[in-house]
């Protein structure tokens, strides 16, 4: 089997054994990169060079008898949201171009504990603001099942490169779907943990109170190492939660004889692609088999999902993206002989389309007169929302769901139609107005040969029931496949 | 005849506080360091850093709050400030909103014959901005190239103080002030210094005919950067306003700017601007809960505040209101008057020390009292050389001057330039013998019954020993020889 499409923890196992070295591991990624980034646009930034070196000196300290963590050596894409200090941090955005962060993320602080090689930047949607990956400065990603299509977004970069063999694993951002809609689109696994158990610190912020960072992976067992590593409190985050970490690899392999799953009627929505939908009734009929119960249930309130997301997401954007004025880094219209002409121009021109669109709707939402009946009432309702599920909780460990109607659609086919492009996310937004963990597994590919997701909702803090389910599911799936990408 | 009119004054006032470090990140407080370098990602507001709310400066607040009678919410959050402006990091300020820290407090304000309580409504945290400097020899925009944004400020912790529209003249309004910054420096949380702009004012001011229910139009004033701009500032807009009313005209509500070079108020921008700060709850802060246990704990931090202080000189030293407010109103005054009063058993003496040469000292050199050269235990050596009559009042004036400016002891003065009082009745007698031998003529007006020239003769002695004879001493033995 290739290198580079081994899974992290099967890597390790040769790094023990010295029967692989870094430098092998990180040379087999490049060559990867290099034979397909030009048809995919994964990455908005290489790091080759650092990498190669980093991976001599790991291969060093493993050789003079260091420690070998889990992802000691392994190279990850980082989607380009995430500041890395010293390495350029664009969000897919022209504004910041050439931004070059002075400071680590706290969650590339605790990979870097463990010596893991940096690949490179993933590309994205501008800001994290999209479902295809179309939204980026530096050119869309494309899907490596289908070149013709998108890979899903906001974190497509990271999706494509892990499906593709460009990365081991990679780290994204969700704040409606933006890992998980990827992950499934591309046939990879994509885990969005319970809000503020990922320190948010040096995650450009698109909605504070919805951004949650995350690991995609090719199965569940590196998701779960991954997770182990980058949850946690942060005091330099003060929505991160004070809660223990467990160690997620220790639920991998529970039976869930006993699991009660709940199918949300209103996720099993109108316009569901078929095979999506059968994929899904595939995957219940699964854990009945393995000795689950499966019921459906109503979440009413997730029916106004869509709505509160696109006012509540766009309103804290609106407030996070005013920071980019041209005043103290990023691209400044130069041409300009007064401030208020300066900040125009520059936000014009720095900007794409759909940032400005939604920092548009955001302003409004928030403006004097309107707050009341859209900021305030998407509030009040995302409380319903949250309360639906509260209810659901107290009777399902797991509710089960498409990640996505449909399998990943073509490039244009959807960019001038935002609603409809807005209902790519419609079985995953949900899930981060109540700050929920979810995964999204591959279940199978469609007759046209593309991947299909399904999502498994946990309640609060309950990553546990979720893994448990992934882990079982994923085996009885048995999902092997890849892209047939040629070298 | 002309109707009389009343002003209505509403001031919000800013405080500094003088924290470690600033109110969301790890930074240090700055003072006149070199531009920029106290900073740090957050407070550069750089993408993805976080605010973290400094529990010190909510403690400061909250002395604050609790000091002027306020309530303190037991559920607080932190709202976004939404506006464009170079020296704002993100463009947006944290601030408080709806749910502030504290309201509905109240300062009385001592206006000597009568007291005018103001109504709190409001006190809330907030962060500063950064400065901008203007390039250029004035430093003002119109004539400069450039303008350099400093971000040492930014992200300093800050309280703002919103009154009720409960003061009626700028007088009031002055006085308001020295009374809330008292306050303040009472609680040791921020220096107060309104020429460094750690407290900073504006007044919202209308004017009414006396007696009227109704508020008239107001105008808001900016810059009031001073005790003196402050009331003066506010003079010129209830006059201005005035001869507008007067004259048949409306008030235009809008914000002026007091030029203190000209002493007027100026509008600030041509056009009416309706600001839309899209204020929303802070996403990035979780809410606050003040439980009451951690707010009685803070209570019981709160030193002995000025209106208590006055009281207790009063009673304890038994001093005059005049003397204890003077001596309470400040304190650093306060302080030292105490730390004196625990070296030397007459308060008094200590009080008229300090209220009267002291201070004469302390003004002419524009120097507080703590930053004087001159010790409360050395006073109090001063004093009691004068009760022991080692040397006189007369000349511990001049030694106090010594003191003051070299910080020398009162011992060592008089020693180095040979003070001590002569009470040697010996020696006292002989002198005396010599001046009246050599004056006969007073000697003898004095016997025929022209008391008065004894004066005279005890000058001659003075003369004589360079002001140094016990001057109790003097009168004594001259009375006794002459009789």
């Amino acid at each position: 089997m290739d290198i580079n499409y081994l899974t992290a923890h099967k890597l390790k196992e040769r790094l023990i054994k010295k029967e692989i070295s870094c430098t092998e591991i990180t040379e087999s990624i490049y060559s990867r990169i290099e034979s397909v980034e030009e048809k995919l646009n994964s990455y908005i930034r290489l790091e080759k060079k650092n990498a190669l070196k980093k991976a001599a000196e790991v291969d060093r300290i493993i050789s003079s008898g260091g420690d070998i963590a889990d992802f000691t050596g392994i190279p990850l894409a980082i989607k380009d949201n995430i500041c890395t200090r010293g390495v350029t941090t664009t969000c897919a955005s022209k504004i910041l171009e050439n931004y070059t962060p002075i400071y680590n993320a706290t969650v590339i602080e605790k990979l870097e504990k463990q010596n893991f090689i940096l690949t490179g930047k993933a590309n994205m949607d501008e800001f994290a603001m999209g479902s295809s990956n179309e939204n980026s400065h530096f050119g869309p990603v494309r899907n490596p099942w289908d070149t013709s299509r998108v890979p899903g977004g906001s974190s497509g970069g990271p999706a494509a490169c892990v499906a593709a063999g460009e990365a081991i694993c990679s780290l994204g951002s969700d704040t409606g779907g933006s890992i998980r809609q990827p992950a499934s689109l591309c046939g990879i696994v994509g885990f969005k943990p319970t809000y503020g158990m990922v320190s948010r610190y040096g995650l450009v912020a698109f909605a504070s109170s919805l951004d949650q960072i995350g690991p995609l992976t090719r199965d569940v067992e590196d998701c779960a190492a991954l997770l182990n590593i980058i949850c946690g409190h942060d005091e330099n985050d003060s929505t991160s939660i004070k809660a223990e970490v467990p160690d997620y690899k220790k639920y991998l392999g529970k039976d869930i004889k006993n699991i009660k799953v709940g199918v949300p009627r209103e996720l099993m929505v109108e316009g569901i692609d078929r095979e999506v939908k059968e994929a899904v009734d595939r995957a219940l009929k699964l854990v009945e088999e393995m000795g689950g119960s499966v019921e459906e249930v109503s979440l009413p309130s997730l029916e106004h999902a869509l709505s509160v997301y696109y006012i509540i997401a766009p309103s804290e954007a609106s407030s996070n993206l005013s920071r980019f004025d041209g005043v103290r880094y990023g691209y400044r219209n130069l041409e300009q002989k007064t401030l208020r002409k300066m900040y125009r121009r520059s936000r014009a021109e720095g900007f794409g389309n759909e940032v400005k669109r939604r920092i548009m709707i955001g302003t409004y939402c928030l403006s004097a007169g309107y707050y009341d009946a859209y900021y305030e009432k998407a509030q009040r309702v995302r409380t319903l929302i949250i309360n639906d599920f509260k209810k659901a909780f107290g009777k399902y460990d797991v509710l089960i769901s498409p990640t996505s109607p449909t399998t990943a659609f073509k490039i244009g086919e959807r960019i001038e139609d935002p609603l409809t492009m807005y209902l790519s996310d419609i079985c995953t937004i949900p899930v981060n107005l109540a700050g929920l963990p979810a995964i999204s597994i591959p279940a199978g590919l469609s007759s046209e040969g593309l991947p299909i997701g399904v999502q498994i909702i946990g309640n609060i803090l309950r990553e546990d029931n979720v893994l448990k389910a992934a882990y079982s599911l994923e085996k009885a799936v048995g999902f092997t496949s890849r892209p047939e990408l040629q070298n | 005849m002309k109707d009389k009119f009343e002003s209505v004054i509403g001031l919000e006032t800013h405080v500094e506080l003088y924290t470690n470090t600033k109110m969301f990140c790890g930074c240090r407080l700055s003072f006149g360091q070199e531009k920029n370098t106290y900073t740090c990602p957050v407070c550069l507001g750089h993408p993805g850093s976080l605010p973290v709310t400094n529990r010190k400066a909510v403690e400061y607040a909250i002395k604050i709050a609790l000091s002027l009678n306020c309530k303190i919410q037991k559920y607080t959050i932190f709202h976004r400030k939404n506006y464009f402006y170079p020296d704002m990091p993100k463009n947006y300020q944290i601030s408080q909103y709806d749910l502030p820290l504290g309201t509905g407090g109240y300062l009385d304000v001592d206006m000597g014959d009568y007291v005018r309580r103001v109504r709190i409504t409001r006190v809330h945290m907030e962060e500063d901005t950064g400065k901008l400097v203007h390039t250029g020899e004035t430093g003002r925009i119109s004539e400069s190239e450039a303008s350099i944004v400093d971000f040492n400020r930014a992200g300093t912790p800050l309280i703002e103080v919103v009154t009720e529209p409960d003061i009626r003249s700028p007088e009031e309004a002055k006085e308001y002030m020295v009374n809330l910054r008292n306050l303040i420096l009472f609680l040791d949380v921020s220096d107060c210094s309104m020429e460094e702009g750690s407290l900073r004012c504006d007044a919202n001011i209308s004017v009414r005919k006396a007696g009227a229910d109704k508020i008239g139009t107001k105008t808001e004033i900016k810059n009031l950067n001073s005790f003196k701009f402050l009331q003066k500032g506010l003079e010129y807009e209830v006059k201005r306003q005035i001869k507008i009313l007067e004259g048949g005209g409306k008030v235009i509500q809008q914000t002026r700017h007091y030029d203190s070079q000209t002493e007027t108020t100026k509008p600030l921008r041509s056009k009416e601007e309706a600001h839309d700060y899209r204020y929303f709850p802070e996403p990035d802060l979780v809410p606050m809960y003040m439980e009451d246990k951690a707010v009685e704990e803070i209570k019981k931090t709160i030193p002995e505040l000025p209106s208590a202080k006055i009281k207790r000189f009063e009673k304890q030293y038994n001093l005059s209101g005049y003397d204890s407010s003077f001596l309470a109103g400040s304190r650093d005054l306060a302080d030292y008057f105490e730390k004196c009063c625990k070296c030397y058993p007459n308060p008094k003496n200590v009080a008229n020390w300090i209220m009267g040469d002291f201070s004469a000292l302390l003004n002419k050199d524009k120097t507080a009292i703590s930053d004087s050269k001159v010790t409360p235990e050395d006073l109090c050596s001063m004093l009691k050389l004068i009760d022991k009559e080692k040397i006189s009042s007369k000349i511990a004036k001049s030694v106090f001057e010594e003191m003051f400016d070299t910080g020398k002891d009162p011992d060592s003065i008089i020693e180095d330039r040979g003070l001590e009082q002569i009470s040697d009745e010996g020696m006292l007698e002989s002198i005396i013998e010599e001046v009246l031998k050599n004056n006969p003529g007073p000697v003898e007006q004095y016997r025929q019954g022209k008391k008065k020239s004894i004066s005279f003769l005890i000058g001659k002695v003075m003369a004589e020993t360079k002001g140094k004879a016990n001057p109790r001493m003097v009168n004594e033995i001259i009375t006794s020889k002459l009789s």
